[in-house]
């Protein structure tokens, strides 16, 4: 009898992400891509992929779950949750406790609280406003004049406490333009938006108990990790694969389905 | 793990009536303007429509109307009309739409009723600040432009418990507006037409709380968006025996779906709470995903506002201050949380969604920790869907489709490990 794949597929905001499970839950492939403009063909891209990595087709894989923003267009798949469910239930896999899941993704951040059991009890989503969120850091970036990957690497030089007051994007984005006019170093004006990213997170929830954060800001910025612990003066644990954790929570949803 | 069902709203047939009911509200008034009689009154949501009637007014509530603007979404183009003349897009939308929607020249009220041209031009404008001080400010805008005069009832503001003193100061309040009001219309009050019009308005409330309860029949025949529309005779007619004549209608039918088990929300499994003001320009994708979801809206603050079961045709002044001053919005927030929590019993409510209306943080209760001293005390969850009344600017379809459907995953786990733990 041919293998079953279970597929948990995460089309973000920014990037699209897949994940597939064998039947005994182990993970045997991932993909990412932009999401872009055609949410349907980032994830049937990457399902091609996830499949190609098992030798399969798309059209073999019936059991998929879709998550994240694009879920309504994945037609194929077996329902739709929502990506607090999936990151809770990827998070959880990888530690199996009582966790406070930190999810800072492209356009919105997210506080799951997960009990010891396993259950979702609560969460909270950010407002309106993309601040504290990847769409930040990336316009940021741009201002800079640094590719958004090279950010965090810049900011691991500063040394010195500039910080960014405003709560708001743009009122955040006229400050940066006067510590440029001030002469103030890149790498300083790099972490000063890390820690503006932050500052919207811990305002966000008190953060109880043990820390885990997901997502791909985190997955390629660990210095948003660090200033995050710093700040709450606890370790943060990070799963592996950090972006992939909405995909592979979908899949597992999937698998128990 | 949310099951989706192509879903449609039941239609409740007594809409027919309500309809034509409406029509003749708005015609009525109309026709009054062109023919300058009877007078015109405007009145705040929970003003002195009672003693507005019995002086021979017709009543027109500039706060349905914002509703109207709303819900028919034209508040989006009117909004920015009134923040360029210098209101502030932080104020109530209903306030910048509706006079937004003057300054433009439009209303909702042209499209839906052939030949009405405008809003009905007041003779007076009255109003309770028991809302807030938006109605005021709003009031006066219209005032000075047409040169009416304004009058109303500052209300007392996070009450406890209503006292005789807050009674005595209301209706002492309500008292002296009577000489204004006698020398626009050129007739005396008449204390028996007084007492008639609180009769007919407490009727008209008993009977709308009934047909609100309904909804605590599991299924529930009726869900808060249903009762967003349903509530308008209850909101523009109290005080008129057409309002009493509407919910003699309806509430038999509801009554028969819940006798025959009919379901507003088909399969529902969670029962929600609704607290704030409605999202007036999403009522349908709101209502069209709950119903996806299994998921009945059962109760909320906001239709329970047109309940004053404190009317007295015996004690025609005291008992409308009363009324007046024991709504919910005037309340602190202890006697909130204590009705809320009386809600959620009496409708076997499992979670609360608080609205945040950034335009409107009078009816917004979740700004200074409600919902988690409910939450503690009660352990029941809720989620917080920021938002707004009418300026649909303030409201992300995407984050608050995926909240409320993150929201039912939580509570469908719940559900689920609840009947795991209970042994069959
Ligand atoms: S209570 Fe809110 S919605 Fe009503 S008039 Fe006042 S500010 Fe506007």
């Amino acid at each position: 009898m041919a293998e079953r794949w279970f597929v948990g597929v995460d089309i973000g905001a920014s990037v699209t992400k897949a994940v597939l499970l064998d039947e005994t839950g182990n993970v045997r492939a991932r993909a990412c891509r932009n999401s872009g403009a055609d949410f349907l063909a980032a994830a049937q891209d990457c399902l091609q992929r996830v499949a190609a990595g098992v030798d399969s087709v798309p059209e073999q894989l019936e059991r998929i779950v879709a998550t994240g923003y694009g879920r309504g267009s994945v037609q194929q798949a077996l329902s739709r949750v929502t990506e607090i469910t999936c990151h809770a239930r990827g998070c959880y896999e990888s530690f199996p406790q009582a966790i406070t899941i930190v999810d800072i993704g492209g356009q919105d951040n997210k506080v799951i609280a997960v009990t010891a059991e396993g259950d979702r009890h609560n969460f909270k989503m950010n407002r309106k406003c993309a601040a504290g969120t990847g769409a930040f850091l990336e316009e940021i970036a741009g201002r800079l004049d640094t590719p958004l990957a090279g950010l965090s690497e810049l900011a691991d030089r500063a040394t010195g406490h500039v910080e960014l007051g405003s709560f708001c994007t743009v009122f955040a984005k006229t400050e940066l333009l006067r510590l440029i006019a001030q002469g103030t170093p890149v790498p300083e004006i790099a972490k000063a938006a890390f820690r503006s990213v932050v500052k919207r997170i811990v305002e966000m929830d008190p953060l109880a108990g043990q820390v885990v954060m997901t997502g791909g800001v985190v997955a390629h910025h660990r210095i948003v990790v660090d200033l995050v612990s710093d700040a709450i003066g606890r370790e943060v644990l990070v799963p592996d694969h950090a972006q992939y954790t909405g995909a592979y929570g979908a899949a597992l949803i999937a698998r128990e389905a | 793990m949310a099951d989706r069902k192509e879903a449609s709203i039941k239609k409740i047939a007594a809409i027919k009536t309500m309809r034509k009911l409406m029509a003749g509200h708005f015609y009525e008034l109309d026709r009054a303007v062109k023919e300058g009689y009877p007078k015109i009154a405007w009145c705040t949501s929970v003003g002195p429509a009672e003693l507005l009637r019995a002086m021979g007014f017709l009543v027109y509530f500039p706060e349905n109307h914002g509703a109207m603007l709303g819900a028919t979404r034209m508040a989006t183009e009117t909004i920015p009309a009134a923040n360029a003349i210098g209101y502030s897009p932080d104020i109530c939308s209903y306030l910048t739409s509706d006079i937004g929607a003057f300054v433009q020249g439009r209303t909702p009220l042209s499209d839906a009723y052939e030949g009405i041209e405008s809003i009905p031009k007041p003779d007076v404008l009255v109003y309770n600040t028991n809302q807030c001080r938006d109605v005021q400010d709003w009031f006066a805008w219209y005032g000075h432009h047409w040169s009416r005069p304004v009058i109303g009832v500052e209300s007392y503001r996070n009450v406890g418990e209503v006292t005789d003193v807050h009674v005595a100061g209301i209706a002492g309040q309500l008292k002296a507006l009577v000489p204004t009001l006698e020398s626009i219309t050129g007739e005396k009050l008449d204390m028996d037409r007084l007492r008639e019009a609180v009769r007919l308005s407490r009727e008209c409330s008993d009977l709308w709380k009934a047909v609100l309860e309904t909804a605590a029949a599991k299924p529930a025949p009726l869900t808060f968006f249903d009762s967003t529309i349903h509530m308008a005779p209850a909101v523009v007619m109290r005080g008129t025996q057409a309002a009493i004549d509407y919910y003699n209608e309806l509430l038999p039918e509801l009554n028969t779906r819940v006798a025959e088990g009919v379901a507003a929300v088909e399969g529902e499994r969670q029962r929600l709470y609704w607290e704030g003001m409605p999202v007036w320009g999403r009522l349908r994708d709101l209502a069209t995903q709950f119903l996806e979801l299994g998921t009945a809206v059962v109760a909320s603050t906001y239709a329970n506002s047109w309940i004053f079961t404190a009317l007295d045709e015996q004690e025609p002044f005291e008992s409308m201050a009363r009324a007046y001053t024991e709504l919910f919005i005037v309340r602190s927030d202890p006697y909130k949380e204590a009705y809320i929590e009386e809600m959620i019993d009496t409708f076997s409510v499992d979670g609360i969604i608080f609205h945040e209306a950034k335009t409107c943080p009078n009816n917004t209760n979740c700004l200074h920790g409600m919902h988690l001293r409910l939450h503690e005390r009660l352990g029941v969850p809720s989620i917080i869907i920021p938002g707004d009344l009418s300026d649909l600017r303030c409201y992300s379809d995407e984050q608050a489709r995926t909240q409320i459907e993150a929201f039912v995953e939580q509570l469908d786990g719940q559900s689920r490990r609840q009947a795991m733990a209970t042994p069959a």
